[in-house]
Order: C-alpha cells, then sequence, then structure tokens
C-alpha cells in the first residue's frame, strides 16, 4: 500500500476534499448557531437527513426535481427550525449549555425515530440529476460531474455564510446581538428576530447539505446520526464558534480522513477524534477559537 | 335440583378444561433482532409478523400447542444479544430463540442457547461459522450463509470470465467470513484475489475503497458487507463510472430490501444469490400477499420467509412428539424432511444446517419491471446438493 503512485495520491486527496466539503457546511451550520446562540444543536444531524427527505418528498410527491429542492428543502427545513427554536430553544436561552445539548438531543431522537417509523431504514432512491451524471477524467482519476458541483456548492456557500458574518452590516449586528442584546436591542434592533433567523439559518445549512448528499449516499433516516458525532469533532477542532475555523477544518480533516482511507483504512473512522484530543491537549480552545 | 344441574355443569365444565391445560403444550419463542438498526427492514418487525403467520397457518391452538411469541432488538451488538438471551431463558421461560441477525450476536446467542439446553433457530445471520467449527447441538442455521453466497455468486461471476477480484469487506466477523469464504472459491474456481481493504462498519463514503479497487486492475469488485454499507458502496460504484469502465460489481449479500432502497436504475443488472424470492411461485406469492398485508406493503426477505419456515418446522416437530424437550425435538427436526411453500423440500444436517435450493438471480432492467417489488429474474436454481458446504468440510465436531 506504501508503494501508492502520485495519480493514485492525487485521486485520494481530492475524495478527502470532496468529504470535507459535507462536514464544513454541516459544521459551519454548527458554528453559527453555536457561536451566535450559545446553543449545542445536536439536533443538526436529524435536520441534515429531514433536508435529503424533503428533497425525495418534493420529488416523489409533488414531481419537484433536484434544483428546486436545493431551494425549497433549505428553506422548509429552516422554517421547521424556527418553529422549533421560537417554540422550545428560546426558553433555554439563560440557562446553561447543557440543557440546550439535552432538548436538541432529544428532538434529534425524536425526529429521527419518525422518520424511522414513516420510511424504514434501508432508505430510499434518490437519482442523480441529468445534467449533472456522467464524468471527466482528469488524468489522475476519473472525477464525477456531481461531486465536482459538491465541492463548488459548498465553498460558495461557506464563503458567502463567512462573508456576510464577517465583512456586512447584518453581520456586524448578528455578533454586537450576540456579545451585547441589551445593548444592540437598545438600538432599535430586534434581537431575538434576528437570533430566530439566524437559528433557521443554520439548521438550513444542515438541509441543504442534506440536499448534496441525497444522490451519493443512501438516504436513510439515520443518515445524520452516523455524520453529526465527525462534525461535532470537526467544530471542536476547529475552536466552537468560529465561523471560518470550521470552514477550514472541515476540508482539512477530509484530507486526513481521506490519506488513512489509504494507508490504513480500519482507522478511518476514529482518526478524526485522535486529532481531536491531540488538539485538546495542546490548544484547548481549538485551533481558530479565541478566548470569550 | 336446579342448583345440582348446575353444579355437574360446572364440575364437568372445570375438569374438561383442566384435561385441556393439561395437554396443551406451552410453547415460548423468542424473536431477537435488530428493529432500529441498519437490519431492520429485512429482519425486525418483519420477521415477528411471519413467525406468528407460521404459528396460524400451522393451526398451534387447535393441535393443543399454546404459543406464545416475544420480541426484543438486540441493536446489533453482541452483549445485547447475549443479555437477552439469558434472560428470556432464565427468567421469562423462553424456549426458542428465532432469527438473530448479525453474526457476532448470533455467535454468542448460539452459545447462551446450548449452555441452557435450548432451541436456536437462525435466520437471519449470515456466518458459515455457526455450522462449521462453532456449530452447536442446539442450533439449526436455516435460511443462508457466507459459503452458499460466495459459491452462488462468486463462481458464477467467475465461470463468466471475472477472474481478478479485489475486495471491500466490512470490518467485522461477518464481512472477513464473506470475504474469506468467496476469496477461496475464486481461487478454486482458477481466479486470483488482487486486493482488498477493510473498512470500518458503518460506513458512509466508499469513494476512496473503489477508487483502489479500480486501480487495481480487477475485473470484479467484491462487496462483502451488508445493507447500508452495501448500498452506499453501489450507488458510489455507479457514481464513480466503476461499472461503465468494465469492471463487474459482485454483491456478495443483498437483500431484496437493499434492492427497493437502490432502486432499479443503480441496483439493475447487479448478480446475487438468495434463498428466497417472494414471485417465484404461486406458493411465495400466496405467503408475500398476506405478509405484505400485515407489513405495510413492503414484501419479504429471504430473512422473514426463514423465519416463517424454521418455526413451522419446530412445531411439526413438537407436535409429532408430543413434547417440547430440546434434545428430542432437535433429533426430530432432524430426522424429519421439511416441506413448507416457501423453500420447498429441504433437511436438517447433523451440523445443524438447513439445506433447501438457492438461487442465482439478476436485477431487472427498470424496463423489465411491471410494478413495485418487481425486483428479480431468476438466472438458475442452485439444488440443495451443491448450495451449501459439504457436510465433512465445515469442522464441526457433531459430524463424525
Amino acid at each position: 500500500m506504501l508503494s501508492i503512485s502520485t495519480n493514485a495520491l492525487f485521486g485520494q486527496l481530492l475524495l478527502g476534499l470532496i468529504n470535507g466539503a459535507f462536514y464544513a457546511v454541516l459544521s459551519l451550520g454548527l458554528a453559527v448557531i453555536f457561536g451566535l446562540l450559545n446553543i449545542i444543536n445536536f439536533a443538526h444531524g436529524a435536520l441534515y437527513m429531514m433536508g435529503a427527505f424533503v428533497a425525495w418528498m418534493l420529488l416523489n410527491y409533488l414531481g419537484l426535481g433536484y434544483w428546486s429542492a436545493l431551494i425549497i428543502a433549505p428553506l422548509l427545513v429552516g422554517l421547521v427550525g424556527i418553529v422549533i427554536e421560537r417554540t422550545m430553544i428560546a426558553r433555554l436561552y439563560r440557562l446553561d449549555h447543557l440543557y440546550g445539548l439535552l432538548l436538541t438531543f432529544g428532538l434529534a431522537l425524536i425526529i429521527e425515530g419518525l422518520f424511522r417509523h414513516r420510511f424504514g431504514v434501508s432508505g430510499l432512491p434518490y437519482v442523480i440529476p441529468k445534467e449533472l451524471s456522467g464524468g471527466y477524467n482528469i488524468g489522475f482519476m476519473y472525477l464525477p460531474l456531481y461531486r465536482a458541483w459538491v465541492i463548488v456548492a459548498s465553498l460558495v456557500v461557506c464563503l458567502a455564510t463567512w462573508y456576510v458574518i464577517d465583512h456586512t452590516k447584518l453581520g456586524s449586528y448578528l455578533r454586537a446581538a450576540t456579545e451585547n442584546p441589551e445593548l444592540v436591542g437598545a438600538f432599535g434592533i430586534n434581537v431575538p428576530r434576528l437570533i430566530t433567523l439566524t437559528y433557521g439559518f443554520g439548521v438550513g445549512l444542515a438541509a441543504f447539505a442534506g440536499v448534496l448528499a441525497a444522490p451519493i449516499y443512501s438516504v436513510n433516516p439515520v443518515m445524520g446520526a452516523n455524520l453529526i458525532i465527525v462534525v461535532f469533532a470537526v467544530v471542536v477542532i476547529g475552536g466552537m464558534g468560529s465561523i471560518l475555523g470550521s470552514i477550514v477544518t472541515g476540508f482539512g480533516l477530509g484530507l486526513v480522513e481521506g490519506l488513512t482511507k489509504v494507508f490504513y483504512p480500519e482507522a478511518a473512522s476514529t482518526v478524526i477524534f485522535v486529532i481531536m484530543a491531540v488538539v485538546l491537549l495542546i490548544r484547548p480552545l481549538g485551533l481558530f477559537g479565541k478566548a470569550a | 335440583m336446579k342448583t345440582v344441574n348446575a353444579l355437574i355443569i360446572a364440575a364437568v365444565l372445570s375438569l374438561t378444561a383442566a384435561a385441556a391445560a393439561a395437554e396443551d403444550i406451552p410453547v415460548k419463542i423468542g424473536v431477537l433482532n435488530d428493529r432500529s438498526g441498519v437490519y431492520a427492514d429485512l429482519a425486525g418487525e418483519g420477521s415477528v409478523i411471519a413467525a406468528k403467520m407460521a404459528v396460524e397457518d400451522f393451526g398451534a391452538a387447535a393441535k393443543g400447542i399454546k404459543v406464545e411469541i416475544v420480541s426484543a432488538d438486540h441493536q446489533n451488538k453482541p452483549d445485547i444479544a447475549s443479555n437477552i438471551a439469558r434472560q428470556w431463558i432464565d427468567q421469562d421461560g423462553v424456549d426458542v430463540i428465532a432469527d438473530v441477525p448479525t453474526s457476532s450476536a448470533a455467535l454468542a446467542v448460539s452459545e447462551v442457547v446450548r449452555e441452557k439446553n435450548r432451541i436456536f433457530l437462525v435466520s437471519g445471520a449470515a456466518a458459515s461459522d455457526l455450522t462449521g467449527a462453532k456449530c452447536s447441538p442446539n442450533t439449526v442455521h436455516w435460511t443462508y450463509d457466507t459459503w452458499a453466497l460466495a459459491h452462488g455468486t462468486g463462481k458464477a461471476m467467475v465461470e463468466q470470465g471475472g477472474k481478478k477480484w479485489f475486495f471491500i469487506t466490512a470490518d467485522y466477523a461477518f464481512g472477513q467470513a464473506l470475504e474469506r469464504d468467496t476469496a477461496a472459491v475464486v481461487k478454486a474456481s482458477g481466479g486470483e484475489v488482487v486486493g482488498s481493504v477493510k473498512h470500518p462498519f458503518p460506513g458512509q463514503d466508499f469513494s476512496s475503497f473503489l477508487l483502489q479497487a479500480q486501480s487495481s486492475g480487477a475485473q470484479v469488485i467484491g462487496l462483502a458487507n451488508a445493507g447500508g454499507d452495501t448500498i452506499n458502496s453501489i450507488k458510489q460504484a455507479a457514481e464513480f463510472g466503476i461499472t461503465q469502465g468494465g469492471q463487474k460489481l459482485a454483491g456478495l449479500l443483498i437483500f431484496i430490501t437493499d434492492v427497493h432502497a437502490l432502486g432499479l436504475e443503480t441496483a439493475q443488472g447487479l448478480v446475487l444469490t438468495e434463498s428466497f424470492y417472494w414471485d417465484k411461485d404461486d406458493g411465495t406469492r400466496a405467503f408475500a400477499k398476506r405478509f405484505g398485508e400485515l407489513n405495510g406493503g413492503k414484501m419479504p426477505s429471504m430473512v422473514h420467509a426463514g423465519v416463517y419456515a424454521s418455526v413451522l418446522h419446530y412445531l411439526k416437530a413438537v407436535e409429532a412428539l408430543k413434547s417440547k424437550d430440546p434434545k428430542a425435538v432437535m433429533a426430530k427436526m432432524k430426522e424429519m424432511p421439511s416441506e413448507d411453500p416457501l423453500f420447498g423440500k429441504g433437511q436438517i444436517r447433523a451440523d445443524g444446517r438447513h439445506v433447501h435450493d438457492m438461487y442465482l438471480v439478476e436485477v431487472k432492467k427498470p424496463e423489465e419491471s411491471k410494478g413495485a417489488w418487481d425486483y428479480y429474474k431468476i438466472l438458475t436454481t442452485i439444488p440443495a446438493d451443491q448450495a451449501f458446504r459439504p457436510l465433512g468440510q465445515g469442522g464441526c465436531p457433531l459430524v463424525k
């Protein structure tokens, strides 16, 4: 295995980057929610799964294809997120983080249980859209068009989110509202609405990743549960709440995992946690974390 | 006078009731499987339904056997499975444990059942070790095993010219057994294994392993995994142009529920081995229709069929003996040939292996399918005497 050719290595690195794209979009949503709401959103995996299922339902019940789903599913799931935030999470802001974690963890179990009851566990088929099927031989590997699209779409969404939060007026309101909600409220800004919309947006990101995943992974009720723990590790390594940190770490860990799959595949599911342990020992706040 | 009459009637009634109770043999069957995880669709509640149908079709109540069915979720974990088995037998008086998918869990339960001297009817688990080196006088392995799958699919692929193999294997007891058994068949039929990779279970993204398989120069990629792992592998193999590139996929354990999840668009052309297909003949169709009505329209998998047939055969043995003594019943089950509408005629061997015909099937193209669940073309029937490992080769100490 150590005699792997440069070509094959490039191929594996690219695949790692693609998986990293999923980690990045998911951990970005988590980081936004944690950074601005101080909620550890354990329901993120379940909402990601919901995104994939909504895409399936739009196709099978309403005949709406992939492209519409890419817009509609995040909106619908984001709306579900807003309802959850207004009716439940909003009551917990003054309490310890642990309460938010327990509530969202419970919600995740309920959502997954409902989908399992309705759809079973084997999953549902979702075909790659015609425009994105096929692929190109790019010299060192065969790159499916859809995977290339996943990287591009994720990068655009990640960078746009980072730009809005770090470089626009809206972003500055958001950041200020997190620092000092009373003061920002005194300037006439509706802080609770801002927070609700932020949660809805973070959840929408999860659903967006779910729609991206539907054609290549099995669409089943546990697809999020398998992923959420890894994504949490990504957020912890990047630094809880750091937007740029979660994006960079998401792509970076995808690469590391990809390399592990080549050199020692049995460890592919644990390598991220080893890195997490090491990072926590050396930099307890994560690679990009700042002291509160 | 009236009171005397009433008393007499009451006395007679209670006597006959007591007599009936004394004759009734109470049997408790525990269906132990995955009810919430990756194997819940191919086993799960469907297996409980199948067991109940067997009791009903046998007419147990009319034949003086009072059957109670209980069920539990072992979450695919061997320790949970053996704990439940122990509790069922010690505290709840369970006589028979049925199904138990996930080979590692089934091997653990087999030990418990042997130690406590009860009966274990395996349907969902695959490892051929259950009737090989780790066979037990208390275990019957009904539906299929890794040896049968390896020989059915493996041999057919080599005969079609797929000589060079690469394995993508789930890294636990089942995957390793399946790879081992298939590699042996491939080599024996004149092929070679050019590489293999073991992936963590359960996995999500298989593209990295598929790419390794692609560059290995293999003609056939053997998927020694199951459930969601196989579904993701096949989905992603199509995406990476592996099948278009001339390499063939051999799904070594694929259930009809997996084909349903993949959709025919992605699954078409896959060759696989099954012991049961619901649309094979009138008997299987009649069973499937009733099963579907009780199971939300979903057709039975071979695991469900195996639970039905093995419970039916067990009840026949109890009826013949008028006793549920495990040793006597096991001897009777092995002595009587089995016959049911799902597997036809069969026989349980000394090592506990139930032998019956197996089928090599191909998944239909979307345009060939006439409706929901119309998925397979049966290519060949593998006769019972060739479908399973020869009795002497398993290393089972019960075979002398």
